[in-house]
């Protein structure tokens, strides 16, 4: 007989259409920047000096999110700080998923002396301050794109490593893991076929939850002023500015929050529709 | 007749631990249904995973051999061990809900092992699936193959795993408690079904179960396993007429009457259970003297 579960039809999910939506907008966005953009993100004009979104009195056409206090327009520079999020975001994301999860499967599944020093780097890693560390790679690296995504890597491949190896040392014990060698597939074998295709859908939601992070890290860095080199407009860094301005211009500071925000709800929102979608037993 | 599966004074413990199974030795002939019996915690399972080269990675085998159709497998290099095993002897585990693989089709799970391991082809593979579902009774083998394991019931599940097991067609399975987790009705089903396919591919067939009335139905000899001792291996017959052992006999006395159902039961009592264990005190000590 056929298990009742097999009927249920699990719906699409709006957060799984809402977040993909925002994400697909803003990766389409960032991409036609140069394109779209009302006003060149560097260009300073102090007589359109601290201009209000549209709606308000005295707003100008073209500048439809305001300006900052330097004459720059706050939309065109949130699209081209987009590009520098989702770039940080899936490159950072994907090397840290790609390395973190190796090692966790690894020290998971074979266990004994791979497991041990895995398992202790991880310890050691984890008990470093994550924002200094960060900052202290970015001294050392020098700004730059490459130096931030090196160092969201460098810094949070514990957090795969540690989820994975607990999901590979589950499904490790499973009878159909001894099933597998009883028939003669090789260690290594096994690994690809009985545990890496378990453990996917918790890497799928693990991977969307770093992009998310990665986005923050990146803005994190720019606020502090430690991202890439001052004339290429980064979220991090506007809030930063506006931050000053608060009191005169809170448009400088809300729009790029507000992207900032959804940005970050979105990834973590699709993984967990993603994960959803992707475990055979939920689906 | 020669033994397809002869175990010699075979140890298996901790590491740098007690003894779990205590110099066992068994031997199950070709096509013979051989019953492993004790309580939980005896070692029974440990001797199944001791053959198939699947010992948890805390326990180790200490000294002794396992003869597999006259080849010494202890001998052999990790790689070979495991190609011979997957060559002759198969496992039906003991719980069919975590036995299958979540994340792959159960046709997939059936034929893969053949075609990757085995080298047949795609298409034979499939052929050989199907005709195995229908073996062991599953309607629409068809829609079946193409099925998640969760889609299915728990017996289903284990009517795969016995197709699977016997797929390759293996010269021994081991049958590790293959009732336990199934409710009663379904268990006397899968009994029967195993029984059936045993005797139409004359597999050896080593069955692990604390069920005595399981062992009177299907085995032919069986073991009596005491922790990690073998108290008694005899064949069937005389082993429920005239138990040669205490502990068989208490085992036996404990056993619930289905003829009067009222009767209170009988537990194996204090005296034997003390004589058994300072039998398995005197056992440990001459092995570690010798």
């Amino acid at each position: 007989m056929l298990d009742g579960r097999a009927q249920i039809k699990r719906r699409a999910g709006w957060r799984l259409w809402l977040s993909g939506g925002w994400l697909g907008f803003l990766a389409l966005a960032a991409l036609l920047a140069p394109w779209i953009s009302p006003q060149d993100p560097l260009a300073q004009d102090l007589f359109t000096s601290r201009l209000p979104p549209f709606w308000m009195d005295g707003a100008e056409p073209g500048y439809w999110l305001g300006s900052d206090s330097l004459g720059r327009d706050v939309l065109s520079r949130i699209l081209y700080g987009a590009r520098v999020a989702l770039a940080v975001a899936l490159i950072a994301g994907t090397a840290t998923c790609l390395i973190g999860a190796t090692l966790g499967i690894i020290a998971g599944y074979f266990r004994g002396w791979p497991d041990a020093v895995i398992s202790r780097l991880v310890d050691i890693w984890m008990s470093f301050p994550p924002v200094l560390f960060a900052i202290l790679l970015i001294a050392v690296l020098g700004t730059g794109l490459t130096s931030i995504i090196i160092a969201v890597v460098i810094i949070d491949w514990t957090r795969f490593a540690r989820v994975i190896r607990a999901e590979a040392m589950t499904q490790g014990v499973m009878d159909y893991v001894a099933s597998a060698q009883v028939a003669g597939r090789t260690r290594i074998g096994t690994m690809f076929t009985e545990i890496l295709p378990n453990v996917l859908p918790t890497m799928v939601a693990l991977l969307t939850l770093e992009m998310g992070i990665a986005v923050i890290v990146e803005a994190i860095l720019s606020f502090v002023n430690l991202s890439i080199s001052t004339d290429s407009p980064t979220w991090g860094g506007m809030i930063a500015e506006g931050r000053i301005s608060i009191h005169q211009a809170w448009w400088v500071l809300v729009f790029p929050l507000v992207a900032l925000f959804l940005t970050v709800l979105s990834f973590s929102q699709l993984g967990e529709g993603l994960k959803d979608r992707f475990d055979p037993v939920l689906r | 007749m020669s033994a397809f599966l002869s175990i010699r004074n075979l140890s298996v413990a901790l590491i740098g631990g007690p003894r779990i199974l205590r110099s066992v030795s068994l031997e199950v002939n070709e096509g013979e249904v051989h019953g492993l019996v004790g309580e939980s915690g005896a070692g029974k399972s440990m001797i199944g995973k001791a053959i198939l080269g699947i010992l948890p990675r805390a326990i180790e085998i200490i000294e002794g051999d396992i003869l597999l159709d006259g080849e010494d497998l202890l001998s052999l290099a990790p790689a070979e061990r495991r190609r011979r095993i997957g060559a002759k002897a198969a496992l039906i585990p003991q719980d069919p809900l975590t036995a299958l693989n979540p994340s792959h089709r159960v046709g997939g799970q059936i034929t893969d092992r053949l075609v990757d391991i085995l080298g047949w082809s795609r298409a034979d593979a499939r052929t050989r699936a199907l005709e195995l579902l229908d073996e062991v009774h599953i309607p629409d083998p068809e829609r079946v193959m193409t099925s998640y394991p969760h889609e299915l019931s728990g017996g289903m599940r284990q009517r795969i795993l016995i197709a699977s097991a016997f797929a390759a067609e293996p010269r021994l399975i081991v049958a590790d408690e293959p009732t336990t987790a199934l409710d009663v009705t379904v268990q006397k089903q899968i009994l029967r079904l195993i029984g059936e396919m045993q005797a139409r591919h004359k597999t050896a067939l080593l069955f692990v179960t604390h069920d005595l009335g399981v062992v009177s139905k299907v085995c032919q000899s069986l073991s009596v396993l005491y922790a990690g001792m073998i108290v008694e291996d005899t064949d069937i017959r005389s082993f429920f007429s005239a138990p040669s052992h205490a502990y068989s006999r208490a085992l036996l006395a404990a056993t619930p009457k289905y003829t009067d159902p009222q009767a209170s039961l009988t537990p194996v009592p204090e005296s034997v259970i003390e004589a058994v264990q300072a039998e398995v005190e005197a056992f440990e000590a001459e092995w570690r003297g010798g």
